[in-house]
């Protein structure tokens, strides 16, 4: 159908997004391979000497590394199943009819706009500490010990505050899914006499299923490199409790300003992040082309 | 007639002042959001006046986020600022490499032989001042006179541990909320590794042996934790692995911890009465030391201000430092806040003034502190190595937080204290091998 | 009137939706609140809720402090125009892989979405000496640059699914009733396209604003938006509750009140091609 020339106009139209993500991909990936393989520390200016792979076994001996890849992938998928199933469970609810809805939508997607700093400045200082925080308040006012969230369940901790941040996108995704789907579909259902759970799992979820990978791959994006969160809460600890990858290059390459260390850390999450993707990008095709 | 003669100079005033204005130079600094930090941009104005020549740029940073940006800066040349607030961790390691300019042209009046000599000395390079201290500090004991008293418990003026521990007990109502002791436990080469390592001084340990091996396996250190251990899970507050500097001192001001050992600058927040609860009823007493060693830890730290290489502005940046820092600064703060806000812990003049000693009821236990810290032989034992409270080597932010993670790790009860002095033994020597030591 | 709900369902749907909003909103109300507290009141035991002598000091103080309106305006035009940047060079291309797929155009789709996943602290060391040396550091030009590229990846895959969702009969009636290019463009698809563009818009301004990176490590004083501004309030000596709460909601103020004004808008592109 098309025609040589739109191919040609297409090409031309394409070529100055895709020029620029090359340029922004190629240039730093090329200093940053460059450099993992030098022995480089900008506190330490000298002759920063090739030394071949030695970052590279450095960074996976590094006894932090597995931890540090398995906290990723916690990260990751816990925040996954919270904003799903939540984000599914608030999108219902929002769908019924019911009293101020657009005023309750407005409450729902706030925590969206809030700055990722601000939001973990907020929790934990205001909530999560456990003498001046709120949680703290009500447990002692409940006759508790107050919970110490930050260091009793660090990765939790965050898994919670960046869900809290992550809900609304999904709410708000699952809930146009959901309220396209014909009410036809569903009163036929109805009358069929399906109970809820039935009309739940047969209807609704099938049709969301579009939505949901939509979801898994656009958080899966920003949750893998998630920093500032951790920076501001438990620095990755305790020990290294709550590092992730991300933050295990930054160790190295904004603690210790080792860049030779922090460029083989970069690479290899580089590397992980898109195995990740190849791995996300078949089952999202698969969906989406459905 | 006079109306455009009058015109005639307003235009020409208006020139010149547009002149004056072309010829500005601008001046960016980046400094810590500390309260007297924040309080010097709330004067600035009494410079710009001075100097119509110069403005000035403020770029106010939390600590964490102001080293690295300024690390980074300096590090690669950026040459984003004209004058850095640094410490004297930084100092030193950056002049050896050129990296600051050198403060030994400061004016007649700035009268650098009333600097503390232990500052002083601290923020030399052979014999040559880098930055100039605009407060300083070392670690002491504040407690509560009134909790002490109920408790039934004195602390002597020159405190051993135990005498601590057993008043941390006697004071510790936990039913109450209140803690007997609170300390650092918030992972950071700055924060907790601060503490931890004077305390260790104290206990005759030391990171390093002569030939660069890490020393966690040694019985000192083994006793350090223990006894740490010991006193914050018995007698500190709950959470108190995430506490810094700042989480106990607002416990302190709320009136939540009998005893806090800190930095000795923390002696004027806890005794303003605008933010304590308990402003009149604090005393303090040296830093602790165990018994049979002679040595009580060797804390020293001073916020400097400092002039990059990389800085195109270097006679407006060191016309501002030497204001910043200088005696005609505190007699200001004095004027504006009282004497009780003047900056600590840099100038021996401050210290022999009555009015200072009268506002300040710390102030001699913060000047013998200060004096008595001995940054080249801060252990009993022999060291390769420069710093109280630090080790002054560049990969000494790295280790010491990696370090620091281990041992909060340990006070949340993730592992054990053996666990934790074992893994900072092999992470250190891992460092150091890479490094080349 | 199959799907009439009785008052009964509707009351209690009502009381569980309201109580989760305002479970979910509650952090920011918490801050807003506390940003007009005394510090001392920040942190009392029991925390007051409404109740307290409600004090703008805090305000004042960050006004004396910080040049507000500086970073905001930083703000402002680091996001819009990273935003439109990436917007002039992303409609094109996800025009042409929408209207014109190739072999290849889901694999550079998937490839520039990949790119968003390069972890930026890796490569800061060398992006910051190549923006030294071309005198960007600190600049607003240097930021728009920056998160343009960021966030292209994003703009162009939703633009590409909104624009996949128009019918091509449409173009085709239109081209067979002799319509060149131009007019196609013009006069039917992008009166289609304008809610797919608007709500690509908000969200890109929404993340551009919210950066955090890049924006603090890449400025100084000059350049510097609300994001390096939160960083002066935040864990300073001493009390700062109440005054980080105040730079708080003065940093997210602007995008909140922004994004629920055009909530609507933004809802109805935001769904990455998801709903048939």
């Amino acid at each position: 159908m098309a025609t040589q020339h739109s191919r040609a106009a297409a090409r031309l139209m394409i070529s100055p997004a895709v020029i620029l993500l090359l340029l922004w991909m190629i240039v730093p990936l090329t200093l940053t391979l460059y450099f993992s393989t030098l022995r480089y520390n900008l506190l330490m200016p000298g002759a920063n000497p090739f030394v071949g792979f030695e970052n590279y076994s450095y960074f996976f001996t590094d006894p932090a590394f597995t931890t540090a890849l398995l906290n990723t992938l916690l990260l990751v998928g816990g925040v996954l199943v919270i904003t799903v199933c939540g984000g599914i469970a608030l999108a219902l609810l929002l769908d019924q009819e019911m009293w101020g809805q657009g005023i309750v939508r407005l409450l729902v997607i706030a925590p969206f706009f809030v700055m990722p700093t601000v939001s973990a400045l907020v929790w934990k200082n205001m909530f999560m500490d456990p003498v001046n925080g709120l949680f703290g308040y009500l447990a002692r006012a409940f006759g508790a010990q107050p919970f110490e969230w930050l260091t009793a369940a660090p990765l939790l901790s965050i898994i919670f505050i960046v869900s809290w941040q992550w809900l609304p996108f999904a709410t708000l995704i699952l809930l146009t899914a959901i309220q396209s789907l014909s009410s036809e579909q569903l009163e036929a259902a109805e009358m069929d006499g399906a109970r809820f759970g039935s009309k739940f799992l047969w209807i609704i979820l099938p049709h969301l299923a579009r939505a949901i990978t939509v979801v898994i791959l656009i958080q899966t994006i920003f949750l893998l490199s998630i920093f500032a969160e951790i920076l501001v809460t438990t620095g990755g600890g305790p020990g290294v409790a709550s590092t992730n990858l991300t933050y295990l290059v930054y160790i190295q390459s904004l603690l210790q300003f080792d860049v030779g260390l922090g460029s083989a850390g970069g690479v290899v999450a580089i590397i992980l992040a898109n195995i990740v993707a190849i791995f996300l990008m078949r089952m999202i095709g698969k969906n989406l082309d459905a | 007639m006079t109306n455009i003669r009058r015109a005639l100079m307003g235009a020409t005033a208006l020139c010149v002042s547009a002149l004056a204005a072309e010829a500005q130079t601008t001046i960016t600094i980046a400094t810590v959001n500390n309260g007297d930090m924040i309080r010097m941009q709330g004067l600035s104005n009494h410079f710009t006046d001075a100097h119509p020549d110069i403005a000035l740029e403020w770029v106010t940073l939390e600590e964490n986020v102001l080293r690295q940006r300024v690390t980074t800066d300096i590090a690669t040349q950026g040459g984003q600022y004209d004058v850095l607030t640094i410490g004297t961790y930084e100092v030193p390691i950056w002049a050896k490499q050129d990296w600051l300019l050198p403060l030994d042209d400061l004016p007649e009046e700035y009268n650098v032989d009333d600097l503390l000599p232990a500052v002083r000395e601290a923020l030399s390079v052979d014999g040559t001042l880098y930055a100039a201290p605009f407060y300083g500090e070392s670690a002491m004991v504040m407690y509560r006179t009134d909790l002490a008293e109920q408790a039934g418990v004195s602390i002597p003026e020159e405190p051993t541990w135990s005498d601590i521990m057993s008043a941390a007990e006697a004071m510790t109502d936990r039913e109450n909320e209140v803690y007997g002791i609170c300390l650092r436990g918030k992972p950071g080469w700055g924060e907790n590794m601060g503490f931890i390592t004077t305390m260790a001084n104290s206990y005759g340990a030391r990171w390093f042996d002569t030939e660069w091996n890490a020393q966690f396996d040694s019985p000192e250190w083994q006793e350090t934790m223990k006894d740490y251990l010991t006193m914050m899970n018995e007698y500190g507050p709950p959470g108190a692995s995430s506490n810094g500097f700042n989480e106990n001192l607002s416990l302190f001001q709320q009136g939540k911890c009998g005893m806090w050992i800190d930095a000795t600058v923390a002696a004027g927040f806890v005794t303003d009465p605008d933010e304590s609860t308990v402003a009149d009823s604090v005393g303090f007493a040296k830093f602790p030391n165990k018994e049979g060693v002679d040595n009580h830890g060797n804390w020293l730290w001073a916020w400097s201000l400092a002039v990059p290489s990389s800085t195109d502005a270097p006679d407006a940046a060191k016309e501002f430092v030497a204001w910043a820092t200088s005696q005609e600064y505190t007699q200001l703060v004095a004027q504006e806040e009282g004497w009780r806000a003047a900056p600590p812990g840099t100038r021996t003049s401050l210290y022999e003034n009555p009015e200072y000693q009268e506002a300040a009821p710390f102030a001699e236990m913060t000047l013998n502190a200060i004096q008595s810290a001995d940054t080249q032989n801060q252990s009993v034992q022999e060291t390769p190595y420069t710093g109280g409270q630090f080790v002054a080597i560049p990969e000494f932010q790295g280790i010491g937080t990696a370090v620091g993670q281990q041992f909060s790790a340990a006070l949340a009860g993730q592992v054990s204290a053996d666990q934790a002095l074992q893994s900072a033994q092999q992470l250190t020597q891992r460092e150091m091998d890479r490094a080349g030591y | 009137m199959a799907r009439a709900v009785t008052t009964r369902r509707k009351s209690i749907n009502t009381a569980i939706a309201w109580a989760i909003g305002i479970l979910i909103f509650f952090p920011i109300l918490w801050t807003i609140l506390t940003s007009f507290k005394t510090e001392a009141e920040a942190i009392s035991s029991p925390p007051s809720f409404l109740f307290f002598d409600w004090t703008f000091e805090n305000y004042a103080a960050v006004q004396e402090r910080s040049n507000y309106f500086r970073h905001f305006m930083n703000s402002v035009v680091i996001s819009l125009g990273s935003t439109i940047l990436g917007l002039i060079i992303a409609v094109p291309a996800a025009w042409a892989m929408a209207f014109v797929p190739g072999k290849n155009t889901k694999n550079v789709l998937m490839w520039m979405l990949s790119t968003k996943m390069l972890p930026p602290v890796g490569v800061l060391i060398p992006i910051y000496l190549l923006f030294r040396d071309t005198g960007l550091l600190d600049t607003r030009t240097g930021l728009v640059i920056v998160l343009t590229l960021i966030n292209l990846p994003i703009i162009v895959w939703m633009l590409y699914t909104y624009f996949r969702e128009i019918p091509g009969e449409i173009l085709e009636a239109a081209r067979m009733d002799g319509a060149t290019l131009r007019d196609e463009i013009i006069h039917v698809l992008t009166p289609m396209a304008v809610p797919g563009i608007a709500s690509t818009l908000l969200l890109n301004i929404i993340l551009a604003w919210n950066e955090a990176f890049w924006t603090l490590n890449l400025t100084a004083a000059n350049a510097a938006p609300l994001t390096a501004f939160i960083a002066s309030y935040s864990s300073p000596e001493g009390l700062f509750y109440a005054k980080l709460s105040a730079a708080s909601t003065m940093a997210i103020a602007p995008i909140l009140i922004l994004g629920w004004f055009s909530q609507k808008q933004l809802v109805r592109g935001l769904t990455f091609g998801a709903v048939k």
